[in-house]
């Protein structure tokens, strides 16, 4: 029964190849729509997540000035000193690394060949804060960065660009008016989402950066990481106290430096793709929507022959249920397909955008089942909901359809 | 007789009832709409018709006889009255069995021939088919005689856009008999068709009538066309006018 039912509606189906055709276009595009703008977010979302995470775990950065840019009236907020950082390390307990780093941008050259990059000024501990890892060559050793030795650790961009395929260890960059030596290649990060490439970065000891660069005893931030076992939030209020005491910020009076939790960025960061990535899916929900408008538009444009082809089928002996079963089986196969075909379509577009766009390419599992049940749904609203009333009919009603 | 089709076997129908009239009608009417813009197009039908004949039902336009045609092929309810089918009446059926009943027992050709669009000729005359379940090679089979018999062999893949009028009528036909019906209902077969098609649509039926024992009841308003059968009901204004036989024989 069902069996034949699926026959007539296929056979049905096939004799109208183009009005099953343009019914089935909706449903493709407004399900691929609505899989690879939700597909694309997810992967956007996940991108950030993950670059922040590439940051390092348990993470604090703190820097001067207001979280929320307007600082008291005309006075831009002191840069921290070395002392800070030295004070975090002493006074604070609980925390496995302690990075005050300074950064400048500034072209590097190697036998003739120049390449803009950012410098950062910092100790050893950098790497720790950081999750940095070196692929090859040291960091730096006491001595180094008492003494402010000319030695740099370059990044996989850096290298690439002034090196290519040579051994980069042991040789010498210009940077500014001295050269530096090579001692050890950072592993690549990658590139972020947000196109910054973390891997086109020069690090150098913090004495031999102020000497010789920045010329200034400042210390643009101060990355603090924080043990596993001790929560980022009480230090980050240590931290904050601490800070006050040591810039002599009392009362009710605002802070002006901001100790970030990565964690706490990497939530906002990820809220915000997530509205974006409904927002894109509402869009795209939308247009499928229109997709069913337009499902609606081929089924009512037939309703004619198709009522007659109803009363023709009544006449001869077919009972209502027979009639509305191949009905709903031709709504729910066409508008499967639709879905089948418009989860395929948008797997192959999310992939390729995903890479377009270097963001990974997540399978949302959840997007593609509602998407299908909802092309379903219209199938059988649009196409099923017009023939019940038609199977209804008197068959002569329906026969006389105009 | 309080019968249920889905429990009797359509051959039991057939020949479980010798005794009955074929087809009875008994103080049928039929109003269209409500209220004051109500349309009484039967007033009251009494009518027999036996197992074998060939009835042309006659009348201007709006005199009923469509009406009544629709009635007796149950494609249509009456308001009040009694209909036996066999002895069935019909109108204490549910929709579904009067569905069965039409399955089994009835055949119509419209004048509209009705025929499904981008459908060949063998899968229009196989529509019936498909509602018994019957294996697609018998389905085939059946077909292709039924075509076979209305002239039709060799036409089998044509679609009703490819086909003539004439010929449209005939697959109509063809749908028709496949079923091997009691009887054939024609309502205004050939009004749509020139007088050239018209009489070999009439010939054909005739020789279905004269042949193979099926019931036919036609209606039209030609009365070249009523001519071939061998009774002759004349509605006026939703009554029967009159109920003579024929005996011309072409």
């Amino acid at each position: 029964m069902i069996w034949n039912s699926l026959v007539i509606a296929l056979k049905q189906m096939e004799r109208n190849v183009m009005r099953s055709f343009l019914t089935v276009l909706g449903v493709v595009i407004g399900v691929s729509a609505v899989i690879t703008m939700v597909s694309l977010g997810n992967g956007a979302t996940k991108a950030v997540s993950d670059q922040i995470a590439s940051l390092g775990s348990n993470l604090l950065i703190v820097m001067p000035g207001q979280r929320f840019g307007a600082s008291r009236a005309g006075a831009s907020a002191p840069s921290f000193k070395i002392s800070d950082a030295d004070a975090i390390r002493s006074q604070i307990t609980g925390l496995k690394a302690v990075a005050p780093a300074a950064s400048d941008s500034v072209t590097v050259v190697s036998e003739g060949k120049n390449w803009t990059t950012t410098i950062t000024g910092t100790t050893d501990d950098y790497f720790t804060a950081g999750s940095w890892h070196l692929s090859s060559g040291r960091t730096f050793t006491e001595t180094e960065e008492r003494a402010g030795k000319a030695v740099c650790i370059v990044g996989e961009t850096v290298r690439r660009n002034l090196f290519g395929t040579q051994n980069s260890i042991g040789s010498d960059i210009r940077v500014k008016n001295f050269s530096c030596q090579i001692v050890g290649l950072l592993t690549s990060k990658g590139q972020a989402s947000m196109g910054r490439d973390q891997d086109d970065t020069v690090v150098m000891p913090f004495e031999t950066f102020q000497r010789r660069l920045a010329g200034t005893q400042d210390v643009g931030t101060v990355m603090v990481s924080v043990s596993e076992d001790r929560s980022t939030e009480s230090v980050q209020k240590q931290i904050e106290s601490l800070l006050r005491e040591r810039r002599h910020i009392t009362g009710d009076e605002d802070d002006d430096f901001n100790v970030l939790d990565t964690k706490e960025i990497a939530e906002t960061m990820s809220g915000a793709t997530r509205v974006l990535t409904a927002l894109l899916g509402a869009v795209a929900a939308v247009s499928l929507l229109v997709g069913g408008i337009g499902i609606m538009n081929v089924m009512l444009v037939s309703v004619t022959e198709r009522t007659r082809e109803i009363g023709t089928r009544l006449a001869v002996g077919a009972r209502e249920h027979e009639v509305l079963l191949q009905f709903l089986v031709e709504a729910v196969t066409l508008s499967s397909v639709g879905g089948l075909v418009g989860i395929l379509l948008a797997t192959a577009a999310s992939a390729l955008l995903a890479r377009l766009m270097q963001v990974p390419f997540l399978f949302n599992l959840q997007i593609n089942t509602v998407a299908f049940m909802f092309s379903g749904a219209i199938g059988v609203m649009f196409g099923y909901l017009p023939a019940r009333r038609a199977a209804r009919l008197d068959p002569i009603e329906a026969l006389r359809h105009e | 007789m309080n019968c249920t089709l889905d429990h009797v076997r359509p051959e039991e129908i057939r020949s479980g009832e010798p005794d009955e009239v074929l087809i009875e009608l008994l103080g049928i009417t039929k109003t269209y709409g409500q209220g004051a813009s109500a349309f009484q197009a039967l007033l009251g039908i009494d009518l027999r018709v036996e197992e074998g004949e060939f009835v042309a039902v006659m009348g201007p336009s709006g005199s009923g006889k469509s009406t009544v045609m629709n009635l007796l092929g149950c494609l249509d309810t009456p308001s009040s009255g009694i209909y036996k089918f066999q002895g069935v009446q019909v109108e204490r059926l549910s929709r579904d069995q009067r569905a069965l009943l039409r399955r089994h027992f009835l055949g119509f050709v419209f004048q509209g021939f009705n025929l499904l669009a981008r459908t060949t000729a063998l899968e229009n005359v196989e529509l019936p088919l498909l509602y018994r379940n019957q294996p697609a090679s018998e389905r085939r089979e059946a077909a292709g005689q039924a075509l076979a018999s209305v002239g039709l062999a060799g036409w089998e893949t044509h679609t009703p856009a490819e086909l003539s009028g004439g010929q449209q009528q005939r697959v109509a036909i063809a749908r028709a008999l496949v079923t091997q019906p009691l009887v054939l209902l024609a309502d205004e077969p050939t009004g749509n068709l020139d007088s050239q098609r018209g009489r070999e649509i009439m010939e054909l039926l005739r020789s279905l009538n004269r042949d193979r024992g099926i019931t036919v009841l036609i209606v039209t308003h030609d009365p070249d066309i009523a001519a071939y059968a061998n009774r002759i009901v004349r509605f006026v204004d939703g009554q029967i006018e009159s109920d003579t036989a024929t005996q011309r024989l072409r």
